[in-house]
C-alpha cells in the first residue's frame, strides 16, 4: 500500500452505471432482467388474447408473428438468462467466501452489453417491425429472400451484442470458482448452486461461441449477400438448424441447471437436512452438462436426417432422464423425514419438483423420433417447454428471488404476499399450459395466428387465456411484495431464515462491500451449519483483519456497450434508403458503424493503459455496511 | 529463495503468475480460447459443409489457390511463434530489451502474413471469387478472414503492449499481460495450421 492513489467514488445513479461491485451487478440484471420478463409477459398476453376465441382478429398475423419471436427470444436472452446471472452475481462469490470475482470490470462490461443488446432489439419495435421469424429464425424465413425489413436484423445484431455479455460473464463465474474460493472450500465442499453455477458457466462458454457463428453468417446473408443458407447461392438452410441447436440444446442446461442449484439450497434449508446425495448431484449435474451437448439433434427429428441419426439421438436424449432423475430423488429424500418448513421460497421449490417432472415426461415422448413426427410443431411441444422453462427454472427463479431477498437487500418480503404470489401464479402456470398437451394431442399446430370453430379447440384455449391471467396477477403480487418491502427498514438478520447452512448467512444482510472482514477458514461442507452444530454459531477467520483492496468503479463498461449498440446500428442502416441526401451520406456509408466500433475499441485502449489501483477500505469503517439499495 | 538467474532480483519467478490478479487473467484467458476454439470449430464445420458448394462457371479451390503464396504465409506465422517464445523467455531471465525486440519481430511478421493475406484475398477477387459469389466463396473468406482479424487485432494488441512496457517496464501487472498475448499468438497460429491443412491442402489435393 505504498502509494494510495485516491480513487473517484459516485453517488446516486452514476455509483450504478460505474459499480463494478458484483453484488450491485446482481441487482442491475435482476432489474434489467424483471423488466425484460414485465416486457415479454406482456407479449405472452398479447398473444394469449389473440387465441383465447377462434377466428379472433385482436392483434392479426404479422403482429403475431412479432409478438410470437419476441416473446420467446425475450424471455430466453433477457429474462431468464439475466436474472439467473442476478442471483449468480449476487450469492456465487457469497458462498465459496470470496471477497469479489475474477474481473468485476469485465462483470459490469457483461452487464452492459446484455442490457444494450437487448435494447437494440425491443428498439425494433419502434422503427418499423421486430423480428417475425420466431426465436429460431429458421432458414429461408429468416433470410433475406422472405425477410425483407430490418426485424431479423435486429435479431442478428442483438442477440450477438447480449451474447458478448452472457459469454464473459460465464468465464468470470469459471475463474472466480476455481481461483478465489477461501482456504477449506474444495470443489466438493461447494454448496449446489456455486456447482450449477459453475457447470452452467462452461456450457456458456462452449455454446454461445456455437451461436455467434451461426448469427454472423446470418447476418453477413442479410447484410453483406454472403450465401451460407441462401440455396440459391449453393447454401444450407439445415446448416443453421444444426448450428443453432448445437447452441440451443446446451442452452437449456444453462438455464435449468442454476435453478436446479436453488432448488437444491432451499429444500435443503428449509428441511433442516443436509442435502441428500450431495457428491451425486454434483455428478449428475457434470452429466447433464456433457449429455446437453450430444443431443441437439432431437430438435431435427423431422428434418429428413435418416432413421440411423434420429434414432441415435432418441436415445441419447433419453439418457438425459438418468441424471435428471437422480436429481429429483435426491430433492424427494431430502424432504422425506426433514422438519420442513413451507416458507414461500419453499412453496415454490416443493412446487418445482413435480412441475418439473411433468415436463421431463413428456420430453422423453419427444424423444421418441416416431412419436415426434405426430407432435412436432404442435401445442404439445409448446406444452413441453413450458412446463421445463417456466414451471422449472421460473418457479427455481422465484424461489431463489424469495430465498436471497433478505441477502440481497436486507429486507424480507411479506410470507403473506408471497403466498399469495405462489398460489396464483402456480394455479395460473398448469391451467395455461396443461391444457395445450392436449391441444397439441388434438392436432393444433403452433405458431399460427388463428384457428378455426369446431376443432374442439375452442374451450381449452379459453382455459390457457385465463391461466396466463392469473399468472399476470401472481407476478403483480410479486411486484407488490416487493414494493411493500421497501417501505420497510433494512434491517434482516444475517441469517433471517435461522437455518442458514451455507456461508452467505455468516455475513450481514445486506452482504457489505467487501463481503467478508475477514476470509473465513471452510472446515465442512455446509460451512456454517457445521460451525452451529459444534456450538462456534460463526465463521473463524482464516487471516488477521487487514485493509481490503477494492476494484476502482468505472465508466466505461457501460461506454463500449453504447459503441456496440451504435455501430449494431449503423451497419444496419447502412445501405437503407435515407429521405435526403444528408442523412444518407450520414448513415448511407458504414460510417456510424465504425464510429461506434470506434468508441468500444477507444475504451479497451484506454482500459489496458491505465493501470486501476484500486482503493483500500479498513473494515472497521462502520459507514460501509452493505449495498444500499 | 530459488537459484534463477534474475540478478536485479527485483521480479518473482514467474511475474505473470506472482499476483492473484496474475492468476486469473491467465486462467480466464485459458477459458477464453477454449472458447474462441468452439468459434473456430464451427467455423471450420461450416466451411466442410459449404467447400464445395461453387456456382457455375465461378473458379473451385483447386483453380483457386496459390499454395506456394500460403506456403510462404505459413513459413511466417509459424517463425512469428517462436519468436513470441523467445520474448517470453526474455521476460523470465527479465532481459526487458531482448523481450521488447522479440515481440517487435513479432509484430513485423504479423504485418508481413497480413500483407501476404491482402494480396492473396484481391487476386482471388479478381479472379470473381468474391464475398458474395457462392456459399464456397461465403465460407472462405468468413473463416479466413475470421483468422485474419485476430491476426491484426494481435499485431495491434502487441504494439500496445510493447509501448506500455517501454513506459513503465516489466512489473507484475504487465508481465501477464505480455504472457496472456503470447499465448493468443500461439492460439491464433495452431489455427492457422488448421487452415492450412484444411482449406488449402485439402482444396488443392483432396
Ligand atoms: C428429460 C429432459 C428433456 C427431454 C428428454 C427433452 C426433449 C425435447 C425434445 C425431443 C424436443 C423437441 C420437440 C420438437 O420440436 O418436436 C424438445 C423441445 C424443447 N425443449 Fe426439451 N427436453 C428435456 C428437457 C428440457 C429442459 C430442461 C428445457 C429447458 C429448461 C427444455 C426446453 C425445450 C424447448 C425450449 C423446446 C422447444 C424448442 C423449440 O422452440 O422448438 N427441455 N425437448
Ligand atoms: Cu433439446
Amino acid at each position: 500500500m505504498a502509494h494510495e492513489v485516491p480513487v473517484k467514488r459516485y453517488r446516486g445513479l452514476m455509483d450504478w452505471l460505474t459499480t463494478v461491485d458484483h453484488k450491485k451487478i446482481g441487482i442491475l440484471y435482476l432489474i434489467a432482467g424483471g423488466f425484460f420478463f414485465l416486457v415479454g409477459g406482456f407479449e405472452a398476453l398479447l398473444i394469449r388474447i389473440q387465441l383465447w376465441k377462434p377466428m379472433n382478429d385482436f392483434v392479426g398475423a404479422d403482429n403475431y408473428n412479432e409478438l410470437l419471436t419476441m416473446h420467446g427470444t425475450t424471455m430466453i436472452f433477457l429474462a431468464a438468462m439475466p436474472m439467473l446471472f442476478a442471483l449468480m452475481n449476487a450469492i456465487v462469490p457469497l458462498q465459496i467466501g470470496a471477497r469479489d470475482v475474477a474481473f468485476p470490470f469485465v462483470n459490469a462490461l457483461g452487464f452492459w452489453t446484455f442490457f444494450f443488446g437487448g435494447l437494440l432489439l425491443n428498439l425494433s419495435w419502434f422503427t418499423g417491425g421486430a423480428p417475425d421469424a420466431g426465436w429460431t429464425s429458421y432458414l429461408p424465413l429468416a433470410g433475406p429472400t422472405y425477410n425483407l425489413d430490418h426485424g431479423v436484423d435486429y435479431y442478428v445484431i442483438g442477440l450477438q451484442i447480449a451474447g458478448i455479455g452472457t459469454l464473459i460473464g460465464g468465464i468470470n463465474f469459471l475463474v472466480t470458482i476455481i481461483n478465489m474460493r477461501a482456504p477449506g472450500m474444495t470443489f466438493m465442499r461447494m454448496p449446489m448452486f456455486t456447482w450449477t453455477a459453475f457447470i452452467t458457466s462452461a456450457l456458456i462458454l462452449f455454446a454461445f461461441p456455437a451461436l455467434t457463428v451461426g448469427l454472423v453468417a446470418l447476418m453477413f446473408d442479410r447484410l453483406f449477400q454472403a450465401n451460407f443458407f441462401e440455396a440459391a447461392g449453393g447454401g444450407n438452410a439445415v446448416l443453421w438448424e444444426h448450428i443453432f441447436w448445437i447452441f440451443g440444446h446446451p442452452e437449456v442446461y444453462i438455464l435449468i441447471l442454476p435453478a436446479f442449484g436453488v432448488i437444491s439450497e432451499v429444500v435443503s434449508t428449509f428441511s433442516r437436512k443436509r442435502l441428500f446425495g450431495y457428491s451425486t448431484m454434483v455428478f449428475a449435474t457434470v452429466l447433464i452438462g456433457f449429455l446437453g451437448f450430444m443431443v441437439w439433434v432431437h430438435h431435427m427429428f423431422t428434418t429428413g436426417l435418416g432413421p440411423v441419426a434420429n434414432a441415435l439421438f432418441s436415445i441419447a436424449t433419453m439418457l438425459i432422464a438418468v441424471p435428471t432423475g437422480i436429481k429429483i430423488f435426491n430433492w424427494i429424500f431430502t424432504l422425506w423425514g426433514g422438519s420442513i418448513r413451507f416458507t414461500t421460497a419453499n412453496l415454490f421449490a416443493v412446487g418445482f419438483v413435480p412441475t418439473f417432472v411433468m415436463g421431463g415426461v413428456t420430453g422423453v415422448m419427444l424423444a421418441a423420433a416416431p412419436a415426434d413426427f405426430q407432435y412436432h410443431d404442435s401445442y404439445f411441444v409448446v406444452a413441453h417447454f413450458h412446463y421445463v422453462i417456466v414451471g422449472g427454472l421460473i418457479l427455481g427463479i422465484f424461489a431463489g428471488l424469495h430465498y436471497w431477498w433478505p441477502k440481497m437487500f436486507g429486507r424480507m418480503l411479506s410470507e403473506r404476499l408471497g403466498k399469495l404470489t405462489f398460489w396464483t401464479f402456480f394455479i395460473g402456470f398448469h391451467l395455461t399450459f396443461f391444457v395445450q398437451h392436449f391441444l397439441g394431442l388434438l392436432g393444433m399446430p403452433r405458431r399460427v395466428y388463428t384457428y378455426l370453430d369446431g376443432y374442439d379447440f375452442n374451450e381449452l384455449n379459453l382455459i390457457s387465456t385465463i391461466g396466463a391471467f392469473l399468472m399476470a396477477f401472481g407476478t403483480i403480487c410479486f411486484l407488490v411484495n416487493i414494493v411493500v418491502s421497501f417501505r420497510k427498514p433494512a434491517d434482516a438478520a444475517d441469517d433471517p431464515w435461522e437455518d442458514g447452512r451455507t456461508l452467505e448467512w455468516s455475513i450481514p444482510s445486506p452482504a457489505p462491500e467487501y463481503n467478508f472482514a475477514q476470509t473465513p477458514l471452510v472446515r465442512g461442507y455446509d460451512a456454517l451449519w457445521k460451525e452451529k452444530m459444534e456450538g462456534h454459531g460463526t465463521m473463524s477467520p482464516a487471516e488477521p483483519a487487514g485493509p481490503i483492496h477494492m476494484p476502482s468503479p468505472s465508466i466505461l463498461p457501460l461506454l463500449m456497450s453504447v459503441g456496440l449498440f451504435i455501430s449494431g446500428l449503423g451497419f444496419m442502416y447502412a445501405d437503407n434508403d435515407w429521405p435526403n441526401p444528408f442523412f444518407s451520406q450520414l448513415f448511407g456509408t458504414h460510417i456510424v458503424a465504425v464510429l461506434g466500433l470506434a468508441v468500444t475499441l477507444g475504451c479497451m485502449l484506454i482500459r489496458s493503459l491505465k493501470d486501476d489501483p484500486g482503493f483500500h477500505i479498513d473494515p472497521e469503517e462502520p459507514q460501509l455496511k452493505g449495498v444500499k439499495a | 529463495m530459488s537459484a534463477h538467474p534474475h540478478p536485479e532480483g527485483k521480479l518473482p519467478h514467474e511475474p505473470e503468475r506472482a499476483t492473484l490478479e496474475g492468476r486469473n487473467k491467465v486462467l480466464g484467458f485459458w477459458l477464453f480460447l477454449g472458447g474462441e476454439t468452439v468459434l473456430f470449430g464451427t467455423l471450420f464445420s461450416t466451411f466442410l459443409a459449404l467447400r464445395g458448394q461453387v456456382g457455375e462457371g465461378n473458379p473451385t479451390s483447386h483453380e483457386l489457390f496459390n499454395l506456394a503464396m500460403v506456403a510462404v504465409a505459413t513459413l511466417i506465422l509459424l517463425t512469428s511463434s517462436l519468436t513470441s517464445v523467445f520474448a517470453i523467455q526474455a521476460m523470465h531471465k527479465e532481459r526487458v530489451k531482448a523481450m521488447i525486440g522479440w515481440l517487435i519481430v513479432t509484430v513485423v511478421f504479423g504485418l508481413l502474413f497480413l500483407g501476404l493475406e491482402i494480396y492473396e484475398f484481391a487476386e482471388y477477387a479478381a479472379e470473381g471469387h468474391r464475398f458474395s459469389t457462392s456459399a464456397f466463396s461465403s465460407s472462405f473468406y468468413t473463416l479466413v478472414g475470421f483468422h485474419g482479424a485476430h491476426v491484426a487485432f494481435g499485431v495491434i494488441w502487441i504494439s500496445i503492449l510493447v509501448g506500455q512496457i517501454v513506459k513503465k517496464g516489466l512489473t507484475v501487472v504487465t508481465a501477464p499481460k505480455i504472457y496472456v498475448a503470447g499465448m493468443y499468438w500461439h492460439f491464433i497460429d495452431v489455427v492457422w495450421v488448421f487452415i492450412f491443412t484444411v482449406v488449402y491442402l485439402m482444396g488443392k489435393v483432396g
